[in-house]
């Protein structure tokens, strides 16, 4: 005997929702998953009226989702957005170039401008250069500290108010975890935010409509509604630590599906001491994006590689940035430290 | 051990450390016996000496034990808090400036009922464990789990602190106490044994079958083992907290280890207890207000604590549990310990990076004059964290399930379509009372028939208004709560009437807040 749909009780069921166990049509399924992103977008005021926003588009499923619903409900609910992609090239081949197919193909079906910038012309090097002087042990620190900033730098030539990133529910509880598991509490205090209010210069705010949509939803939403997108992981292994954490997770939620939501919440209502040390934001010196430092992150990353010294980057070097401003020189000890790529 | 230093500390110097000595660390003369980690190693002697002299300076830090207080240590029989009662022990019987101040008495909670031991096999374990107490000349109390089902519901009242003294009374409260009492301490514990009178003890009661009866028909109407290991630790909580209170003890010392504090940290946080971290894991736990529960042991890894149990003859007993012999993914709890275990092997920061994250956390916590019991979740007794924004995982896990249903009337497309970003005023979705008032609005609605009506948990409506997040996860988990000890059904029966009354009364309130 066929499974009625719990919504509509009319309909066939097809699927069995991950996050609430009920047994939805086809119809009611997209109609809540649908209705969850606008209730997020409503309850958190994410957007107003008139707003420019660009969507973080990697070709991947969440930002086809994320690109699809935003456009369904900018036009159902009159957000009066002027919604746009934005894309990064990391210049990765056979994975990035790929992927940005997909998404100029995401850009023809929605209709909306797309805006690509890449590792390339921002800082003069590709992922696959850096993988070749740095290994393929820490480059997703060099790719993850380099998007960020394409981002902004992105969406401040396009001229968005904000930026939006696929961002889903599993992401953000593993976030949570990695953050403990780091003992950053900064992070930790921050990473549950649905949004970030500009931090300074150079840096857009960002949001995640996709807060609380399970990624496996968002698998089954793609699926039913046959979106293009590209499913390949990054060819370059991603950080084993993140690994762990992911599988935890998704360990957890096989033990009792509601976890993913719970971390959140948790995340959500942690209270941090007061008189525990929050970096101070400053601004970068050499490029005036927010940093804690006297450099920047990426500007740290892009020295190390620019003079062939690619543990610069990794660690604290806190120390050498007043000598890499003024430019003066290294000990050789110091150089032999930073050279070594068997970190 | 837990250090506190920068793990990210600069690769440049770390280099330079020799990875192990052969000599100890400490004295640089005695050959090493023991590698805590890394480049530390000690010899016999400076292992015993840091191991015990930590203990002391993890209290003295925290100075929160005032001289001659009465300060019950929870002993579960495992190797952490074992070692703990060992170091008490220890610390009684220094010369006079290190010398521990305060009465120890010991309480065991046998948990046998739970798992469906035989009496034989409870009394077996009984009887060792009473051989270590004995042996400790210390006051011990043997509790069955069976006596939860006796508590009176003054257990989930948070009782006035008793000695609200300041920090800054504390060095005035010792030198006091040194230049005065000292000498009632002189006596050794062996010839304490000497005065019997004063000493209380008490081996396994009798318990009574239906009794044992009743406790398994609650534990099996737990439906999964996470949940079933959460409501456990609930009720061992009230029974240890009342009988801190019976015997007229003010501070209950747990021996949570830091490798056992790190599973617990990620476990809560798993379970949707994030905002309790700080009372779940921190040195002082203040939530049931007169009585303090402390958790010195939080400095010590199980390695430390399982080479000094070993080296120094620490006893120990083997208890089985709800979760010994369940695979890894039989609960969160199982899950959790596999995964930092595993994590440590793999990562040795890991233990000491989660320790850190817990040091940072900040005791929310009102004091307990001011938060009246209400605002309390009635099983965990922590502050209620559901009375959330509406952009919270709390409200729209709620609107998850109405969306998922047949959809109530009201709910319609059309009316959902009227709805702006724009316009956050108007944005309280049609027909969805959770969104707009928060989780405490949406509980109490359940019983009248509201939106959330829907929720099979329709027997026992009100019950989920007067719990925290995580423990509304366990009872969704329960095919019933009418097996919950009576002390919880009367005191939630009491708070409902109380929220009733208010809201009857609401409009002549001018404040609204107090009880
Ligand atoms: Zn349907
Ligand atoms: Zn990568
Ligand atoms: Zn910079
Ligand atoms: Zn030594
Ligand atoms: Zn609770």
């Amino acid at each position: 005997m066929p499974v009625l749909c719990s919504s509509c009780s009319h309909k066939r069921a097809v699927l069995k929702r991950p996050k609430t166990a009920h047994s939805l049509c086809k119809e009611c399924f997209f109609w809540a998953f649908e209705e969850e992103v606008h209730q997020t977008i409503v309850a958190a005021k994410l957007f107003k009226q008139g707003e420019r926003v660009g969507i973080a588009a990697s070709g991947g499923k969440d930002s086809t989702v994320l690109a699809h619903v935003m456009k369904l409900l900018n036009e159902r609910y009159n957000y009066g957005l002027e919604l746009m992609l934005l894309s990064v090239d990391e210049g990765i081949t056979g994975y990035r170039d790929d992927s940005l197919e997909t998404v100029k193909r995401n850009q023809e079906q929605y209709e909306l401008p797309l805006k690509i910038v890449s590792y390339e012309e921002l800082y003069g090097w590709t992922m696959d250069a850096i993988v070749k002087q740095v290994g393929l042990k820490n480059n997703c620190t060099f790719c993850g500290v380099f998007r960020r900033q394409a981002l902004d730098r992105g969406a401040i030539m396009l001229k968005v108010d904000k930026i939006c990133t696929g961002h889903n529910a599993d992401d953000v509880a593993e976030t949570v975890f990695m953050n403990i598991l780091r003992g950053d509490i900064a992070r930790l205090r921050r990473c549950t935010d649905i949004s970030t209010t500009s931090e300074g210069e150079g840096v857009v705010p960002r949001c995640k409509p996709l807060k609380y949509a399970y990624e496996k939803e968002i698998v089954l939403y793609a699926y039913f509604k046959k979106l293009d997108y590209f499913s390949t992981e990054c060819i370059y292994s991603p950080n084993a630590y993140r690994g762990h954490a992911r599988t935890f997770l998704k360990d957890l939620e096989s033990v009792r599906p509601s976890s993913i939501m719970d971390v959140i919440h948790s995340g959500e209502n942690l209270s941090v001491r007061e008189g525990v040390k929050m970096p101070v934001q400053g601004t970068c010196d050499r490029c005036g994006y927010i940093s804690s430092q006297a450099l920047c992150k990426s500007c740290v990353l892009l020295e190390g590689l620019n003079r062939g010294l690619p543990r610069l980057g990794i660690g604290k070097h806190h120390r050498l940035h007043n000598k890499i401003l003024s430019q003066q020189p290294l000990t050789e000890k110091e150089e032999k430290k930073l050279k070594s790529v068997d970190f | 051990m837990c250090q506190v230093d920068e793990v990210y500390s600069d690769h440049l110097e770390r280099a330079a450390v020799p990875s192990v000595s052969k000599k100890c660390l400490k004295c640089k003369e005695a050959a090493a016996a023991v590698v805590i980690r890394a480049g530390h190693s000690y010899c016999r002697g400076c292992f015993r000496e840091y191991f015990i002299h930590k203990f002391r300076a993890m209290l003295g830090k925290n100075r929160i034990i005032f001289p001659a207080e009465k300060v019950l240590l929870a002993v579960s029989g495992g190797p952490s808090s074992c070692s703990m009662l060992s170091l008490v022990q220890e610390g009684l019987s220094q010369s006079a400036h290190k010398k521990l101040r305060f009465l120890p008495g010991i309480v065991y909670i046998d948990e046998g009922g739970a798992i469906s031991q035989s009496m034989e096999e409870r009394q077996r374990i009984v009887a060792e464990l009473q051989a270590v107490f004995k042996g400790t000349g210390f006051p011990f109390h043997i509790v069955p789990l069976e006596q939860v089902l006796d508590l009176p519901s003054s257990v989930l009242v948070t009782g006035p602190p008793t000695s609200d003294q300041p920090a800054s009374a504390y060095k005035a409260a010792v030198d006091h106490f040194i230049q005065n009492n000292s000498s009632i301490f002189s006596a050794p514990p062996d010839q304490e044994e000497t005065s019997p009178p004063s000493q209380k003890e008490t081996s396994l009661p009798d318990i009574q079958e239906s009794r044992v009866h009743l406790l398994q028909q609650l534990i099996g109407s737990v439906k999964t083992l996470t949940a079933k290991a959460d409501l456990l630790n609930i009720l061992r909580q009230h029974l240890l907290v009342h009988t801190a209170r019976a015997e007229g003890y003010s501070k209950l010392m747990l021996g949570d280890s830091c490798t056992r504090l790190a599973v617990k940290l990620l476990t809560s946080v798993s379970l949707g207890r994030g905002a309790q971290l700080p009372q779940d894991t921190g040195f002082s736990d203040p939530r049931y207000g007169d009585i303090t529960l402390m958790r010195p042991m939080r400095d010590y890894s199980s390695k430390e604590i399982a080479f000094y149990n070993h080296m120094f003859k620490v006893p120990s007993v083997f208890i089985p549990s709800l979760e010994t012999k369940t695979t890894d993914k039989a609960s969160i709890q199982r899950l959790t310990e596999g995964f930092v275990t595993k994590l440590q092997a793999d990562f040795p920061h890991t233990v000491s990076a989660i320790y850190r994250t817990s040091e940072k956390l900040q005791t929310a916590f009102r004091s307990s004059s001011t938060a009246d019991s209400s605002g309390r979740c009635l099983f965990c007794m922590c502050i209620l964290d559901t009375a959330v924004e509406s952009a919270s995982a709390f409200n729209m896990t709620l609107i998850s399930e109405q969306l998922s249903q047949t959809k109530a009337a009201g709910n319609t497309k059309a009316e959902l379509q009227q709805q702006s970003p724009a316009e956050p005023e108007s944005s309280a979705p049609a027909g969805q009372c959770c969104s707009s008032g928060g989780g405490e609005d949406c509980g109490r609605a359940a019983g009248g028939g509201g939106c959330c009506s829907t929720d099979k948990a329709t027997e026992t409506p009100n019950l989920r208004s007067l719990l925290c997040y995580s423990c509304q996860l366990t009872i969704k988990d329960m095919s019933s709560v009418d097996h919950l000890p009576l002390y919880i059904l009367s005191e939630a029966q009491r708070r409902q009437r109380r929220s009733q009354m208010r809201e009857e009364i609401s409009e002549f309130l001018l404040d609204g807040e107090d009880d």
